[in-house]
């Protein structure tokens, strides 16, 4: 997968954009992602690989503790918030192009 | 794919406006009906694979309500409540709207516009958003609501 594919996949999953969003916000470890999200830790430490493996988040080590933060700097709410309405719209649209392939031919091309 | 992503351009204007095309291969009055008839809307405005809208209610009319509601199948779900403000078939409609996560975000008024473009429709949606203030507020409000609830849609805001 391209980078930019692997992004994408890992955007799709709601608590991956979730955590990215909490990241956004500042720097965070597993336990404190874990405890709002009320998941377990490796859980969450799943969805961290997969966000590492798609560039779009760094985890460093600091003793025991292997802190996340956002890959880019650049990547800020704004950002995330427009990548999801892309990914958002893209999607919906798409089906809209089926929709609409799928009505024309009963409506003799006029729909009313 | 990518000849069907690369139709679809999204810009930002300023800091309160978001600015949407979109080419269909229908008639304006394919596409206007598509966002206005309820069968039709549930069958598309999902966002992300997974999601449907069990519940589509649309008075297509100035001053009338309209109510989408989504589940994933997972237990999570959300609404978004609007009002429309002018329907000018089939090529224009002005409505507001706001998403529910519980608590109401700030409305974001969306135009939409549907223009012939060759054999077919150029789609321009171009939201607004009150204030910049009131912007960075509402993706703070559904950050936290996506750490509280495990899932954050605030592309939703469409």
């Amino acid at each position: 997968m391209s980078t930019l594919d692997s992004a994408f996949s890992a955007l799709s999953d709601p608590t991956r954009r979730a955590i990215l969003a909490r990241l956004a916000l500042g720097e965070a470890t597993v336990l404190e992602l874990a405890k709002p999200f009320q998941m377990t830790q490796p859980a969450i430490s799943r969805h961290l690989k997969v966000l590492e493996s798609a560039g779009l988040i760094v985890r460093r080590a600091d003793g025991t503790r292997r802190p996340s933060r956002l890959a880019k700097p650049g990547l800020d709410a704004v950002d995330l918030w427009l990548n999801m309405l892309r990914e958002a719209l893209t999607r919906n649209y798409d089906r809209l192009d089926q929709v609409l392939a799928d009505i024309k031919p009963e409506n003799g091309g006029t729909i009313r | 794919m990518s000849t069907t992503m690369s139709k679809l351009t999204l810009n930002t204007e300023g800091d309160t406006h978001v600015v949407v095309t979109r080419h269909f291969d229908a008639p304006p009055e394919a596409v206007y009906r598509a966002h206005t008839d309820p069968a039709l809307i549930q069958k598309w405005l999902l966002g992300p694979d997974g999601w449907t809208m069990p519940v589509c209610i649309n008075d297509a009319r100035p001053g009338g309500k309209f109510r989408y509601e989504w589940v994933n199948g997972k237990g999570d779900g959300f609404h978004i409540t609007g009002e429309y403000i002018a329907l000018d078939p089939f090529s224009r409609i002005v409505h507001v709207e706001r998403m529910h996560l519980p608590d109401p975000t700030p409305e974001n008024h969306i135009e939409t516009r549907f223009d012939p473009d060759g054999g077919g429709t150029l789609m321009t949606m171009r939201m607004t958003l009150p204030d910049a203030e009131t912007r960075a507020m509402m993706l703070k409000t559904g950050m936290e609501h996506g750490m509280e609830m495990s899932y954050v849609r605030l592309e939703s805001i469409l």
